[in-house]
């Protein structure tokens, strides 16, 4: 435990753009001497500190939780607090979110996100308003197993920068704010599943999804969105078949 | 510059800010409000809370356990009205929570589990595995979305508090998008702006934790209380600083030094318990404070462990087996295996002490007020006195809903019969800020790199203002930021561009830091005795008789800050032992 830490030069190639005074973006180099245990988000830290002030990215927990530091590491949708520089050889290259507008450098612009999220209603919409005075919902293990998985996501967005459909149609819901919905659609305490499939259960929302499966691919949170989006589909089309394929049948 | 015209203007969207942005809008549904925040609400960092949220539930515990509990744990410096009203709240907050679909983990039977923490002395800790804050933040966050009153300026870096006529009325942020100013008129102010653990090198706090909110109302005549007191979490990671959380102990991991002793023994935290079998309020279950003051005294003794990243000790917690551990520590093992390379299935894990929380803050009275009319705050930014001079494991996350909760509640208050904001006499302050901004791009003289001052403060903080202290070191600390301060004024911006300029807010951050950090060395300096996690190597006692107060620092522009003293309200438990020893059925 006790052999010093290991030194490695690390060559950064880093996309740059800033709307004050570029035309378009183009990319610059660093070298920076990092330790081997660091992650690509040190590196640019160091970057940042000691070489170049005028870099920009967000970031904040550095553990993976906050979502903050999401960008394409040679080529790959990743939390930059989660990219380990052991994982790398040769020159590591650094660009901003796929699929979103960049505001500058690293830094892209989430509005649209945010704007699907608020769409698919992610709040509980009681079945019965229970005052608090009555303590809590009973929900047993195995009801809290049923949506855990899913409220794990983090909104990193590492998703729909994987997720080929959202890069060919901007209009598809996406794969977090989805399965956000199918959380508390699985929720014992939700009662709000239809107001939801009006948006989730279009065009726009899971019959877009082809099941590529990229969003549970490069999830840091092991949310596995591509599973919600399928059993979404499997739901609504139960749905059409009680509306109106059984007689009297209503959804 | 533009004017944005709201009825309550909310500093800070992480839980206590967006906990008072839903009781607005629930209760006050007539009101506009303006909920500014330097990160998309999601980001904060409540996100990185673990543990859990205490309050009081199940039939063996009582209000009277987590009053006791709390007052001890804070060795008697917190306010005992605070913390009456604080534990009635507490569980309301935490089913509040629960109808708003925060996947608390549950008993068998559905109803909702408890888990042991540090110095408390029943089981009285809500739990979302060891994903705490990540989920009560995220259902705060998307039950905020169904209010349209609600209105929210994400990455918008709050400036200068508005003050007129005696009362805050607003405050000045700039859009970090287009880098344009903006002005908020209201008629209330809440800071929810969170800690300043980041004025210290090694901390668990993400980058954005860096005392904006506190200064900013420092700056504007309301002064921080006992700003001395900053926890250090037993259970870091010794190269990064993320949080091991203390659910660790209380699951039953176990701190042992290179002799593979529970060392906790030793420092009147015994006798040692049965390995698997943790038991309350003693041993690893001891306060953050006293068990992170015993690694220092095993550092002392050599008894620490040599590893890489420099001394530690262990904590073990292979004997819980990996069932166990997978369902309550799911976090803390994915963390110790991404960024250390251990498994602590199969091995114990070097940790070591690390600066987690300021329990000092923006002084605020029980209902999260401030002395400065119009101005509320809430959660780690305000000292509402709840935790007294060290905070207990778990009480925070609470404290955030039940004093964001009052936060908005005492607003309404206050603004029930106001008038609207006089917009030419608010516009004074305004153009400060934009002065103040306007100079930092004009200035050519700049000679101070950020980073440069920056890394001076924390190393200072680091050797100055750590778990023990004395007046020598205080002295060099106080001296040394106060020369910092004065240095900043030459700071440098290197970058002038208009958007999203992550170099500016940095050094407006490392402004807000010196600030909170003057206050700290300050109030330690002044503090001449040893209570909760403010430790002299020179007064090595508690001394009631002239602490038992709390410490009232004053901005005073470039100059030394001015101290002075508030008493302590002691309503039913006078000053007594901590006995943590174990025997204490």
């Amino acid at each position: 435990m006790t052999t010093p830490l290991k030194e490695r030069l690390v060559q950064l190639e880093v996309l740059r753009y800033n709307p004050d005074t570029d035309t378009e973006a183009h990319f610059q180099r660093y070298e920076v001497v990092c330790q081997e245990e660091w992650v690509v988000l040190d590196a640019l830290n160091k970057v940042k500190a000691d070489i170049d002030p005028t870099l920009n990215y967000r970031w904040s927990c550095h553990m993976a939780v906050c979502g903050s530091c999401g960008m394409m590491i040679n080529g790959e949708p990743k939390l930059s607090c989660h990219a380990f520089l052991r994982s790398y050889e040769g020159v590591i290259r650094v660009e901003p979110l796929a699929h979103f507008p960049i505001e500058r450098d690293l830094v892209t612009a989430p509005d649209d996100f945010m704007e699907k999220l608020k769409r698919v209603k992610p709040y509980v919409i009681s079945k019965q308003k229970k005052p608090i005075e009555e303590g809590e919902h009973k929900q047993t293990p195995a009801q809290l197993m049923k949506f855990r998985q899913y409220s794990m996501c983090i909104n990193c967005m590492l998703c729909y920068a994987a997720c080929p459909e959202y890069g060919l149609e901007p209009e598809f819901i996406g794969p977090a704010a989805l399965t956000l919905a199918h959380r508390y659609n699985l929720d014992s305490r939700d009662g709000g599943r239809k107001e939801r499939q009006e948006v989730a259960a279009t065009l726009e929302g899971v019959w877009t999804c082809t099941f590529v499966g990229a969003c549970s691919e490069v999830c840091p949170a092991h949310v596995d969105p591509a599973s919600a989006l399928q059993q979404m589909k499997i739901t609504s089309s139960i749905d059409w078949i009680v509306e109106h394929l059984i007689p009297g049948g209503k959804s | 510059m533009e004017t944005i015209t709201t009825d309550v203007a909310i500093i800070g969207a992480g839980g206590a800010g967006l906990r008072a942005a839903i009781a607005l809008a629930e209760t006050a549904p007539q009101l506009r409000i303006a909920l500014i925040s330097k990160v998309y609400p999601m980001r904060s960092h409540t996100c990185a809370a673990e543990g859990g949220a205490a309050g009081v539930i199940k039939p063996d515990d009582s209000f009277d356990l987590h009053f006791d509990d709390t007052v001890g744990g804070g060795d008697w410096l917190s306010d005992q009205d605070c913390v009456e009203y604080f534990i009635h709240e507490a569980p309301k907050e935490l089913l509040q929570l629960e109808h708003w679909g925060c996947p608390w983990n549950r008993e068998a039977d559905g109803s909702v589990a408890v888990r042991p923490f540090g110095g408390m002395k029943k089981k009285r800790t809500w739990f979302a595995a060891d994903k705490s804050g990540f989920h009560i933040l995220h259902t705060l966050f998307q039950t905020s979305l169904q209010f349209p009153t609600i209105t929210r300026f994400d990455e918008y870096y709050a400036l200068d508090l508005l003050v007129d006529d005696g009362r805050c009325q607003g405050v000045t942020a700039m859009e970090m998008r287009s880098g344009e100013l903006r002005q908020f008129h209201a008629r209330a102010v809440i800071i929810a702006g969170g800690g300043a653990g980041r004025m210290f090198p090694f901390s668990t706090n993400g980058a954005i934790k860096t005392g904006d909110g506190m200064a900013m109302a420092y700056r504007a005549g309301a002064p921080l209380k006992d700003m001395e007191f900053v926890q250090y979490h037993p259970t870091g990671l010794p190269n990064t600083g993320s949080l091991l959380t203390e659910a660790c102990r209380g699951e039953g991991g176990v701190l042992v030094n290179k002799h593979g002793r529970r060392y906790l023994q030793d420092y009147g935290m015994g006798p040692e318990t049965p390995l698997g079998q943790p038991q309350l309020k003693t041993m690893e279950l001891g306060p953050r404070d006293r068990v992170s003051q015993a690694y220092w005294h095993e550092l002392q003794k050599g008894n620490t462990v040599t590893t890489q990243w420099g001394e530690c000790v262990l904590l073990d917690m292979r004997h819980l087996g990996e069932k166990k551990i997978n369902e309550r520590l799911p976090l803390v093992r994915e963390l110790a295996d991404a960024y250390l390379g251990v498994d602590i299935v199969k091995d114990a894990v070097p940790i070591r002490p690390v600066v987690h929380y300021m329990m000092g803050g923006i002084s605020t009275n029980t209902a999260a007020a401030t002395p400065l009319p119009g101005l509320f705050a809430a959660g780690e930014c305000a000292c509402v006195s709840l935790n007294g001079a060290n905070r207990l494991g778990s009480n925070s996350l609470v404290e955030l809903l039940v004093f964001g909760r009052r936060a908005a509640l005492s607003a309404i208050e206050h603004i029930a019969d106001l008038p609207a904001p006089n917009a030419a006499a608010l516009k004074v302050g305004a153009d400060a800020t934009a002065k103040r901004i306007g100079e930092l791009f004009s200035g050519s003289d700049g000679t101070e790199s950020m980073s440069g001052l920056r890394k001076e403060m924390q190393d200072t903080m680091e050797k100055n203002v750590g778990i023990y202290r004395t007046e020598a070191g205080l002295q060099e600390g106080v001296a040394k930021i106060h020369e910092l301060r004065q240095r900043y004024r030459k700071v440098k911006l290197t970058d002038k561009s208009s958007v999203f300029n992550t170099d500016l807010f940095q050094v407006l951050e490392l402004g807000s830091m010196l600030d909170c950090a003057e206050a700290v060395t300050v109030g330690a300096l002044a503090r001449k005795e040893s209570r909760g996690a403010h430790q002299r190597l020179d007064y090595v006692e508690r001394d009631d008789r002239n602490f038992l107060r709390h410490t009232m620092v004053h901005h005073q522009g470039l100059d030394m800050p001015r101290v002075d003293y508030l008493d302590v309200v002691i309503t039913k438990s006078p000053p007594g032992v901590r006995d943590y020893s174990g025997d204490h059925k």
